[in-house]
């Protein structure tokens, strides 16, 4: 009876998975086809793949720009937002205070606001300080968007660092900049690791400040697949080419950060 | 200098945020009030509740918000269903769920505009979409989704990107359930619809809550995949509450009646944001 359920169950579970999973399969076989393929009715299942998209979608849209200044906006946002939270979330988790609760409550509810609720004054004031369309515009916007949850993220994994080694570091003398490197840092990698990628991963995937106050200039990769949303005749093969470029290092990014990410995205509510 | 310390190591975390949620707070209230058109920008009167009055009587306001409504309880409702479905077939062990994890968390991944643009051309084209393959092979005529039903769209897209995120949370709810309590209850004569309805619901409570308080917060600004496939439209049957802002500021320009709207959208996340940093705090004191 346990067998027969096992296989039932083993068998429901990749229908469903695959079922679900299907329009990310096919944009990948998609990407390697040409254009007739792609639109072939019936759909082709089996051909023969060719690179020639990658090419052609670097030759007609500049792809690399666009790549680059996704990863030029992710990792500084990254950086940057590393640098403001770490400081922030080891003075909160180690010098806790009675208001630290409270403090720590109000920067996650400033990532509770809708984005579009400061749509305005933000392209305002980036219209005005001629940030339009730059990427260090685009980077601060993303840096402040993450960095109350990657504070709290950083928080909660310095809280885990048992309060005694730190007593011993500093019996033996060490300050606070050798508590934090001695100590802090190797005992909390992983929360910084996955607190970056998280970082990284948001910032990578923001559409919304990316498609409002960027351009041709500093357009990241996700406006670079809107503007494919009108086609210009056959199309679709190099549609899920830049698509699958675009998104593949993020799934893959995913698929080993899993647990943190959705961690950090419920603000730890759900243990 | 043990008081002073801690200060300055949030200070710039703190301040950066304190400006970035005050400065823009301060300057939407202040053009809700005037007129100010970015195409004229030297001209700025006040106007009072006059934008506020434009917004709320624009017949889009109202489709706005049942659509915005429409879309959070339809996604909300899809994502914890089928999440908690998904969650209970993948909790127990069977070969290859290392791999099935893996790959169901994909669509959570992949960026707004790309999910949109993969549902809009592959799927719901209705000549050489996939869906209208599958329509075609069993002997009906294909949809034209994006145009017929667009907010059902939006909403299939949105789901299919969050339902991931669903199941993860459920999955690691399910994973603290009490084992010997279901052996026992099993004992004593309860079937597995008993067992699901009296342990394993309200031990997924919390966590279920927590999936609609979360979804709300970050569907209420659902934007880019309206804004890559139907354009808010036909007409304004896709748009949201942050699409119609959108429109108002960065298509006519009109600041003042943009932030009036925005107002809006802050007091309505507002809601959804009490009870959620209510629910945190109490995790924290733990």
């Amino acid at each position: 009876m346990n067998h027969l359920s096992l296989i039932v169950r083993t068998i429901v579970a990749w229908l469903v998975t695959l079922t679900i999973v299907f329009p990310l399969i096919w944009l990948f076989l998609t990407a390697f086809k040409t254009e007739l393929q792609a639109i072939a009715v019936p759909p082709e299942l089996i051909f023969t793949p060719t690179l020639e998209n990658f090419h052609e979608v670097q030759a007609r849209s500049d792809y690399l720009l666009y790549a680059r200044n996704s990863l030029i906006t992710s990792v500084l946002s990254t950086v940057i937002g590393l640098a403001l939270a770490a400081p922030a979330a080891y003075s909160m988790a180690f010098f806790r205070t009675k208001k630290t609760k409270d403090l720590l409550m109000w920067m996650l509810s400033t990532k509770m606001m809708p984005a579009v609720g400061a749509l305005v004054p933000v392209y305002v004031i980036a219209q005005t300080a001629g940030m339009l369309d730059s990427l260090t515009g685009l980077t601060i916007v993303f840096t402040l968007s993450n960095l109350p949850i990657m504070v709290w993220m950083l928080y909660s994994g310095f809280k885990e660092i048992p309060p005694d080694i730190l007593e011993a570091a500093r019996m033996d003398g060490a300050g606070v900049w050798g508590e934090f490197v001695h100590v802090i840092r190797p005992l909390a990698t992983g929360t910084l690791a996955s607190t970056g990628l998280l970082c990284l991963v948001l910032s990578w995937n923001e559409a919304f400040w990316a498609l409002n106050l960027s351009s041709a200039n500093a357009g990241t990769l996700a406006t670079l697949i809107a503007s494919y949303s009108s086609p210009e005749g056959l199309f679709w093969a190099k549609l899920s080419c830049a698509s699958l470029m675009a998104i593949a290092p993020i799934i893959v990014l995913g698929w080993f950060s899993q647990k943190q990410l959705v961690q950090g995205l419920t603000f730890g509510a759900v243990k | 200098m043990n008081r002073l310390l801690p200060r300055l190591l949030f200070a710039p975390a703190v301040v950066s945020l304190f400006l970035w949620m005050i400065v823009p707070l301060v300057m939407t209230l202040y053009f809700s009030t005037v007129h100010y058109n970015l195409m004229q920008p030297g001209e700025k009167t006040f106007v009072g509740w006059e934008n506020f009055a434009y917004f709320a009587t624009d017949p889009d306001f109202a489709v706005s918000i049942v659509n915005t409504l429409v879309l959070l309880g339809s996604v909300i409702a899809i994502t914890v269903v089928f999440g908690i479905a998904l969650a209970l077939l993948i909790n127990e062990p069977f070969p290859g769920r290392g791999i099935v994890r893996v790959l169901l968390i994909s669509p959570f991944f992949v960026m707004p505009t790309a999910n949109a643009l993969l549902w809009k051309h592959m799927m719901m084209n209705p000549i050489y979409g996939i869906l209208a393959q599958v329509w075609i092979f069993f002997g009906s005529t294909p949809v034209d989704w994006l145009t017929d039903h667009p907010l059902f769209s939006v909403i299939v897209m949105v789901s299919w990107q969050w339902l991931p995120f669903a199941c993860l949370i459920f999955i690691t709810s399910l994973q603290s359930l009490d084992r010997d309590q279901m052996e026992a209850a099993g004992m004593d004569g309860a079937n597995p619809l008993q067992k699901f309805w009296f342990l394993t619901l309200p031990h997924l409570g919390r966590s279920i809550a927590v999936v609609v308080m979360i979804e709300m917060i970050f569907l209420l600004s659902v934007f880019a995949e309206i804004y890559t496939t139907t354009g808010g439209g036909p007409g304004n049957e896709s748009t949201n509450l942050a699409f119609l802002i959108f429109k108002q500021a960065l298509m006519n320009f009109d600041v003042g009646v943009a932030s009036a709207g925005a107002l809006f959208a802050v007091i309505l996340a507002n809601i959804a944001a009490v009870f959620l940093i209510r629910m945190i705090g109490k995790n924290l004191d733990k």
